[in-house]
């Protein structure tokens, strides 16, 4: 009778229930993505919007065929870049112990834009754009790991530092490949590739990128107990019976993955992966069973807000990165100040 | 006596290849049995724990454990802010697949152990919110929680006041009794391990280490060889029992007293004799 009194207890701190939280966040994407559906130039109400999606007979031709065809591809496309860059967050805070990582910040995404670049360059098709972004935001990882490992791993600046290096490393690395570029034809598709953008999305793409966004994803969130103990510190985990080298390895191959697939189909993609996990981790406290997928749900509605407001601002698009910035580098320092506070008072 | 739970042969270990931390150490703990490991500082008391626990390995020698091994750091700061419950249930990871959380009966295990310990209350504080004693009853439940036979303690009340040492220290005693545990300890405190060792092991210079039973081998001789200070042991009567309390000389006291130490020893021998009258005085504060 105690055990379960001490289990309810041990759920209901300050912060809410995790489950209440989780149900919450799904509920409101859910009413997201039916706005999201309907609003553009060809304006369409949620309830019709429904009807279309549950497959209604007698609905108007073109509706259906600008929601099926033109926005749930691309609002899909958004919900999954969302979900999995703020997963591969809150995973990346987790292992490297340091809330300041993020992919962006890592490197990985830098890595993995070169690698698109390249690919772009070469005249590659969608599958070698994939694999060089992956390769590269791997060779990132690992570059980032090593600096990290070679000067201090204790010290959380250094982790930051290292990939603001590895950053920088493949970000002259995008810029050559940009100065080389045909300027008629191959530097405007890097340029807008790069910018970051649904645009282009189409059940192609989204197929690709889900393919190894999918198994990554529910790969890593099997993996949250692990992320848990590896964000003890290293010998408290080995110390706890975790083989933490190759798990650790495991965690950082998986996010490779998932932002590789990412970066291949809409670019880089910044902030997310930054603010999102610590938005979650306010709502649902720092046990990566309920932040992993509180994460992912929070990463995916945040994209397809940021979407809409690309699409419906002005007559043209607005890249997603100038949002994603201009958005998340406000709610980051809000988030930053609040966190430091709140640890400064609570000890 | 049972097949040991830990065997050290000639075990030693150097950082640098050059000086030896400690090295010809022979060491055997069986299950039920406490060993209490007194050294000055540097001498690898913690670096000993480590490779027992397996998170390095001995560079002479080998050192052999029977089972796994629980281990309970001496500092510890998680980057996030994990409530007691969650760090505790961290403990069971290593019953725990790869790809699985832990299920109802590990949270069961978990709930059970805050119980017993006397800190279910605790269970929604965050860890960092907790005093220095809580944290270390928490971290003790952590390690319990896996259900290894042996536990290893690096200074388990180092930083604890006089209170809570009393509780941590009869606290490791009743669980190694009850679960029949192996337990190495470290301690700057011979305190300590007068109250609970079964043996003591004294971390002297290189290969002087000295094991045996506690009582023959925290001799005043001895320990005050090991310190480099003069040492008294005080034997005195308490709830009816013979106890014995460690008092070092230190040359400050001597200094600011103006009297010569000699003096000072005659009069701790008094105090000591004034103590058999049965008056609760606590040895402890010397110690510090």
């Amino acid at each position: 009778m105690t055990a379960s009194a001490d289990r309810r207890v041990a759920r209901t701190r300050r912060r809410a229930a995790p489950g209440l939280v989780l149900a919450l966040l799904a509920g409101a994407l859910v009413l997201v993505l039916l706005v999201s559906l309907g609003i553009g130039r060809y304006g369409i109400s949620p309830s019709r919007v429904g009807q279309i999606l549950l497959g209604f007979d007698g609905m108007d031709a073109i509706e259906r065929h600008v929601v099926l065809t033109v926005r749930l591809p691309r609002v899909l496309t958004a919900l999954a870049a969302g979900a999995g860059l703020a997963l591969c967050g809150a995973a990346l805070q987790g292992v490297f112990r340091n809330p300041l990582v993020g992919p962006h910040i890592i490197g990985v995404s830098t890595g993995a834009a070169f690698g698109g670049t390249l690919a772009i360059l070469m005249s590659g098709s969608r599958g070698l754009l994939l694999l060089l972004a992956f390769l590269f935001g791997m060779l990132a990882l690992l570059m980032v790991y090593a600096l990290n490992a070679l000067v201090a791993r204790r010290n959380m600046l250094v982790l930051v530092l290292a990939g603001v290096v590895v950053s920088g490393f493949f970000g002259a690395l995008v810029s050559l490949a940009q100065y080389l570029a045909d300027a008629e034809e191959k530097l405007p598709r890097i340029v807008f590739w790069l910018l970051g953008s649904f645009a282009t999305a189409d059940y192609d793409k989204l197929a690709l990128m889900l393919g190894l966004l999918a198994p990554g994803a529910a790969l890593l969130l099997l993996l949250r107990w692990r992320i848990n103990i590896l964000s003890l510190g290293e010998e408290e985990a080995r110390a706890l019976g975790v083989r933490t080298e190759p798990t650790r390895w495991l965690v950082l191959v998986l996010i490779g993955l998932i932002v590789s697939a990412q970066v291949a189909v809409s670019g880089v993609i910044g902030w997310i992966g930054l603010v999102i996990p610590h938005l979650a981790r306010m709502l649902v406290g720092p046990d990566h069973r309920a932040l992993l997928p509180a994460a992912m749900l929070a990463g995916g509605l945040f994209m397809v807000l940021v979407d809409d407001l690309a699409r419906t601002l002005s007559q043209s698009e607005i890249p997603l990165g100038i949002l994603t910035a201009l958005i998340g580098v406000p709610v980051f320092a809000l988030v930053f100040l609040r966190a430091t506070g709140s640890e400064r008072g609570h000890g | 006596m049972a097949e040991p739970c830990i065997r050290a042969e000639q075990a030693g270990h150097s950082y640098d290849g050059r000086r030896w931390q400690f090295r010809g150490l022979d060491l055997t703990i069986s299950a039920g049995e406490i060993v209490a490991v007194l050294g000055p500082n540097g001498r690898g008391k913690s670096t000993l724990l480590r490779a027992v626990a397996g998170l390095i390995a001995p560079n002479a020698g080998r050192i052999a454990v029977a089972g796994a091994v629980g281990f309970v750091p001496q500092a510890f700061m998680p980057a996030f802010s994990y409530s007691a419950f969650e760090i505790v249930l961290m403990g069971r990871t290593r019953h725990i697949p790869l790809l699985r959380s832990p299920g109802r009966r590990d949270r069961e295990i978990a709930s059970a152990c805050l119980a017993e310990l006397g800190i279910a209350a605790l269970a929604k504080r965050t860890f960092t919110s907790l005093s220095g004693g809580e944290r270390q009853l928490v971290l003790i439940a952590q390690a319990l929680v896996g259900e290894t036979p042996i536990l290893l303690l690096d200074e388990p009340a180092a930083a604890l006041d006089l209170h809570h040492q009393d509780e941590v220290m009869a606290l490791i005693r009743t669980i190694c009794d009850d679960r029949q545990l192996a337990v190495l300890f470290t301690t700057h405190h011979p305190d300590h391990a007068l109250a609970i060792a079964d043996r003591v092991l004294l971390m002297g210079d290189d290969e002087g280490h000295r094991i045996g039973p506690t009582a023959e081998t925290m001799t005043e001789a001895h320990l005050a060889d090991l310190y480099k200070v003069p040492v008294r042991l005080l034997r005195f009567a308490a709830e009816g029992r013979e106890l014995t309390a460690f008092a070092p000389v230190f040359r400050s006291q001597v200094l600011r007293s103006q009297v010569s130490r000699d003096e000072v020893l005659r009069d701790q021998a008094s105090c000591g004799e004034v103590l058999c009258g049965g008056k609760p005085v606590s040895g402890d504060s010397h110690a510090k």
